[in-house]
């Protein structure tokens, strides 16, 4: 349950989300980035009030600007590697899937294992290529939530490096949910919540 | 706490709350059990009706048939007549014949074949004979005739109307309803007409080549045993062809066929038990796979896996209880509607009542089911460690081939071997059933290992992204396809099968299509009506082919030995070839009135097999031993009769004895319908022997067929003209109706593939909606899923289909190879057809047992972290 939420974020910006679990945290992200609905008030994405949308309408909308990566991976066991990261695009209908897809493999240094089944790879690389997934339609903003939650160290800091240097590249917004402070120290920005409201809005 | 007492509670309290995925356990068993007790409940029935009814079968206490007329048979005589002296006026004697013959409608100038019966008053004794309008049976001693309905309407007679049956004429008093002891069916064969005994001499239909029944029913007091008096006498009135029954031998005939009939219905439904057994093994599977979490917990706090074991058993037990009394209760109300399937079948008013026996084997059945299939994946249990409990591990416990799991799969071959024997009655044939439904469950699975395998390896990597998706849903992990292709297969597998069966069988008695095969045969021609005959046809412009000679005669003797001596030994001489032939079988060979023909050329539905054939040239005149004619026997006959190449015979040609030997054997094509013969004589011996004729023609057109039949019907009265268009439409009606009530079984089966189905969906649901809402995170419309789904469906339904289609065919083959001895060929639209219809099912099911996958909404997808 969330009440009174009020903020913007630029294009291009970096921010993170941090708070004890049940303090909102999920809900607000998931309001962010269409896959609920608010109860009241509005939730622009890009300019687009998503409230005007329907459900298939916000699913093209996620499809062309919004990127994800989840604490889980959340990769189609029945696809290899390159072609999960071309499902988004192939959803598009976009073409030249491949070819994005082995330059994002190339990029988060798995170019050699785009065969692979998830089964195959260790979770530092699994996460990678969700991240490869998420960078895939070069999307206006980039949703992570806890993507290092699963991994040990070394891992998780090659992810988010990797989804850091895609953001400076790209221009795309960045942002994450997560409980790791020093994660979240990262972030230009940094919005912390406390049963449903926001108790703190620093940036750096 | 005791054990017993914790595993029940544990049973009980899982079940309580999760009674849901539990329900699969019960619809997976309904259907079998519902059509198990149905077909046994119905098989009860028919036995109690049959023995409630037993002395309205015959009519009578007990009857004597022959070929000749009773009174030329002394054996026959002499028992009437001891029998009428020691019971008095209680004992009553009515006489009867039947025969086929035309009869004429001068008023709508139309012709038909029918069988003439003709009764004496008293008869039936025993049951009645319903008519419509009520009460006018009485009416046939005044003269009347009383016919099948179906009559009617063939001639477009109606009540009132005069019936000329050879030189008789006989006004229509109405039509017959039932006939106690006969089935409906047996008017397709020729609408049956009733007439008086004493008025049957009028019609000079019973002349020479008439082929006539003549039966004498008695009335015995109650004093008199008939099946006594039946035993004493049977041998003697065999030797002299004279058949007596009496109403046990009806009665345990009927009720022999009814049971095999109902066993192997039964086992019909069996096959759709099993099939519900095998959806009870995965969806047991995979409610172990949702619990393993659970499980694991309980095995931590210290239960046995035993223990567990045990409790998920209880579970299934409970569940297929369930099933199996809500499936008796559909047995039971679906039993009310065999014998509307059956109707024409049956003999006997079948009266619907419960039947206890029934019930109790079908929950036995039922539950035992349940309990066998589920037995396996329980014990998968084994092998979940407490520590899942600490260190998550999502792959699904390997069970390994210990000797827990064989002797449980051990059990399941011997209960699926068990269950079938019971139902058909024998052990061999039991195993039979179980080895040839486990082949075809066998190929089904290594079709869905295959199928699995292309999906994997072939799947094309150009296709659109939609396509690959719902290809590679069927090698995902935790895939169901086995289950699908093995359950929908199966079901298709055996209609396919009835269905290509049905359409072969079928195809070779299809006249109408072949435009150079005969639709007409006129038979019992006289010498001085072939003439009359070649006029009539010629008329309608029919190329008229040779009259072919029909000899009636019985054997006499067999290598010098006389057929009385061979009847009283019960069977031929020879020592080599004595085992086990019952009577029944053999002798009749023996007995029987042989209708032979003489001639020089091998007719065109035979070849000789052994020896060879004698040619036109004429051989002996079989008028001594030392000058026999050479005849050719047909294989099958030659073997009752235990014959070979060089055998002597003495034949009983009305009369006259004709010495042959034999010189040939030949197989003959009976579906043809050609004038075939059990032995044919060359030519010199029976030219001058009484004999009447058959022959064949063609006429296109069905009103000069009956322009045909109505003109030899005028001219030649005794002439029987048969349409093969209307035994090819009867044969079709029949054959038909058989199909009709075991695809009624079969349904059965197809529908228990159906909630299999769902049960497959249902237990792979959770990844489903997984990978539905993760899509949709994504990116992917309510549409695009639903396309990944349609494709993954399409394709199990197809493979599914392809697999049973070419296992039908191939059993189909085989049944016409070997059972039907016919010919094959596929009938490939109509296969091609139920093919797309299980494809489109499987989609629809599919698809309508995935619609939640659209309702979650993406959210979950992050909550489920």
């Amino acid at each position: 349950m969330l009440k009174d939420i009020t903020f913007a974020l630029e294009a291009g910006g970096f921010l993170s989300i941090v708070g004890p679990s049940g303090s909102g945290k999920t809900t607000l992200l998931g309001l962010l980035a269409g896959l609920d609905q608010p109860t009241r008030g509005r939730v622009l994405l890009d300019g687009i009030d998503l409230g005007t949308l329907d459900e298939d309408q916000r699913a093209v909308l996620r499809r062309g600007r919004v990127g994800f990566v989840f604490q889980s991976f959340q990769l189609v066991p029945t696809l290899t590697a390159r072609e999960n990261v071309q499902v988004p695009l192939e959803l598009a209908g976009a073409d030249g899937a491949a070819a994005t897809a082995d330059d994002l493999l190339e990029r988060v240094g798995l170019g050699a294992r785009g065969h692979h089944y998830p089964s195959q790879l260790s979770g530092g690389e699994q996460q990678r290529v969700a991240v490869a997934r998420a960078f895939s339609t070069r999307p206006a903003i980039l949703f992570a939530d806890e993507p290092t939650g699963n991994l040990d160290g070394a891992n998780g800091a090659t992810v988010i490096d990797t989804m850091i240097a895609l953001n400076a590249e790209y221009g795309t917004t960045l942002v994450l949910v997560t409980h790791d402070l020093e994660l979240a120290a990262r972030a230009r920005r940094t919005i912390r919540l406390a049963d449903g409201a926001v108790v703190a809005d620093t940036a750096r | 706490m005791t054990s017993a007492g914790f595993v029940t509670r544990l049973a009980w309290r899982e079940m309580r709350a999760s009674w849901r995925r539990l329900v699969l356990l019960t619809g997976a068993v309904l259907a079998g059990v519902a059509a198990l007790v149905a077909i046994n409940s119905f098989t009860d029935n028919l036995r109690t009706s049959v023995a409630a009814q037993a002395q309205a079968l015959l009519g009578a206490d007990l009857s004597l048939r022959s070929r000749a007329p009773l009174d030329t048979s002394t054996v026959a005589i002499a028992l009437v007549d001891s029998l009428t002296r020691i019971g008095g006026d209680e004992v009553a004697v009515a006489n009867s014949v039947s025969f086929a013959g035309m009869v004429y409608l001068p008023s709508s100038n139309t012709a038909r074949l029918v069988q003439v019966r003709s009764v004496d008053p008293g008869w039936p004794w025993y049951g009645e004979v319903r008519t419509a309008p009520a009460g006018i049976w009485e009416r046939l001693q005044g003269g009347a005739i009383i016919v099948d309905p179906s009559l009617l309407t063939a001639l477009g007679a109606e009540v009132g109307d005069t019936l000329v049956l050879g030189d008789a004429s006989y006004p229509i008093a109405g039509s017959v309803v039932n006939v106690p002891g006969e089935a409906g069916l047996q008017s397709a064969f020729g609408a049956r007409v009733f007439v008086a005994h004493r008025s049957i001499a009028a019609t000079n239909l019973l002349g020479f080549g008439a082929r006539v029944d003549h039966t004498t029913f008695l009335r015995l007091p109650t004093t008199l045993d008939a099946q006594a008096i039946a035993e004493a006498n049977r041998d003697r009135l065999d030797a002299a062809r004279v058949r007596i029954r009496t109403v046990a031998d009806d009665r345990d005939n009927l009720t022999d066929a009814f049971t095999r009939l109902g066993n192997y219905l039964g086992l019909v439904a069996l096959i759709a038990l099993l099939l519900g057994g095998l959806g009870t093994a995965s969806a047991v599977h995979v409610l172990i796979r949702q619990r393993m979490d659970s499980i694991a917990m309980l095995r931590c706090l210290g239960a046995t896996s035993g223990q567990v074991i045990v409790a998920h058993l209880l579970q299934a037990l409970a569940m297929g209880l369930l099933g199996s009394v809500l499936g008796a209760g559909a047995g039971l109300v679906l039993q009310q509607f065999l014998p509307v399937v059956l109707a024409d079948f049956l003999p006997v008013d079948v009266e619907v009542a419960l039947s206890p026996r029934a019930i109790a084997i079908g929950v036995a059945l039922g539950l035992w089911t349940a309990g066998v299939f589920a037995v396996l994946p329980l014990l998968a249990i084994r092998a979940i460690s407490p520590l899942a409990t600490l260190r998550r591990n999502t792959d699904p416990p390997r069970a390994r081939w210990e000797w827990r799991r064989l002797l449980a799969v051990a059990a399941l071959a011997a209960s699926v071997v068990g269950l079938a024997a019971v139902q058909v009655g024998s052990l061999v044939e039991g195993a039979w059933f179980a080895a040839s439904g486990g082949v075809a469950l066998v190929v089904l699975w290594l079709a869905s290992l295959g199928l699995i395998r292309v999906a994997r390896r072939y799947a094309p990597r150009r296709a659109p992204y939609l396509v690959r998706q719902g290809l590679a849903n069927l090698h995902r992990p935790g895939n169901q396809t086995v289950t699908v292709v093995l359950a929908l297969g199966f079901g298709a597998f055996l209609l396919t099968t009835l269905f290509t069966a049905q359409a072969n069988l079928l195809r070779d008695l299809r006249v109408e299509a072949a435009v150079d095969r005969a639709n007409l045969v006129m038979f019992d021609i006289q010498t001085d009506q072939r003439a009359v005959v070649e006029r009539v046809l010629r008329a309608e412009g029919a190329t008229v082919q040779p009259f072919t000679p029909i000899v009636p005669m019985r054997i006499a003797e067999v290598n010098g030995e006389d057929v009385g001596v061979i009847f009283g030994r019960g069977g031929p001489a020879r020592a080599d070839s004595a085992e086990g032939d019952d009577d029944g079988g053999s002798l009749w060979a023996y007995r029987r009135e042989y209708r032979s023909t003489y001639r020089g050329d091998i007719g065109p539905a035979e070849r000789v097999v052994e020896g060879e054939w004698f040619g036109s040239a004429p051989s002996g005149s079989g008028r001594s031993a030392d000058d026999p004619v050479a005849i050719s026997v047909e294989r099958d006959v030659g073997t009752e009769l235990q014959l070979q190449l060089g055998d002597r015979m003495v034949w009983n040609v009305q009369g006259a004895r004709i010495h042959a030997v034999v010189t040939s054997f030949r197989e003959v094509d009976w579906a043809r319908f050609e004038p075939n013969f059990f032995v044919i004589f060359a030519p010199g011996a029976l030219e001058r022997a009484p004999q009447s004729f058959v022959t064949l023609a063609r006429v296109d057109d069905p009103l000069a067929r009956g322009r045909v039949q109505r003109a030899l019907a005028e001219r030649a009265a005794n002439v029987a003209t048969v349409d093969l268009g209307e035994v090819q439409r009867a044969l079709e009606s029949v054959i038909g109706k058989v199909v009709a009530a075991i695809r009624f079984m079969a349904i059965f089966s197809l529908a228990t593939g159906a909630v299999v189905l769902m049960g497959a969906i249902a237990t792979s649901r959770w990844q489903r909606i997984r990978e539905g809402t993760l899509l949709r995170t994504l990116g992917a419309t309510r549409g695009q899923v639903i396309r990944i789904l349609a494709v993954e469906y399409a394709a199990l339904g197809t493979a599914a289909a392809l697999v049973a289609t070419t296992l039908a065919a191939t059993a189909g083959w085989a049944l016409s190879r070997w059972v039907f001895e016919a010919s094959f060929s596929l009938p490939l639209l109509p296969m091609l057809a139920l093919s797309l219809a299980l494809a489109a099912l499987t989609t629809a099911v599919g698809l309508w047992s995935s619609l939640d996958v659209l309702k979650r909404p993406p959210l979950e997808v992050l909550r489920a972290e």
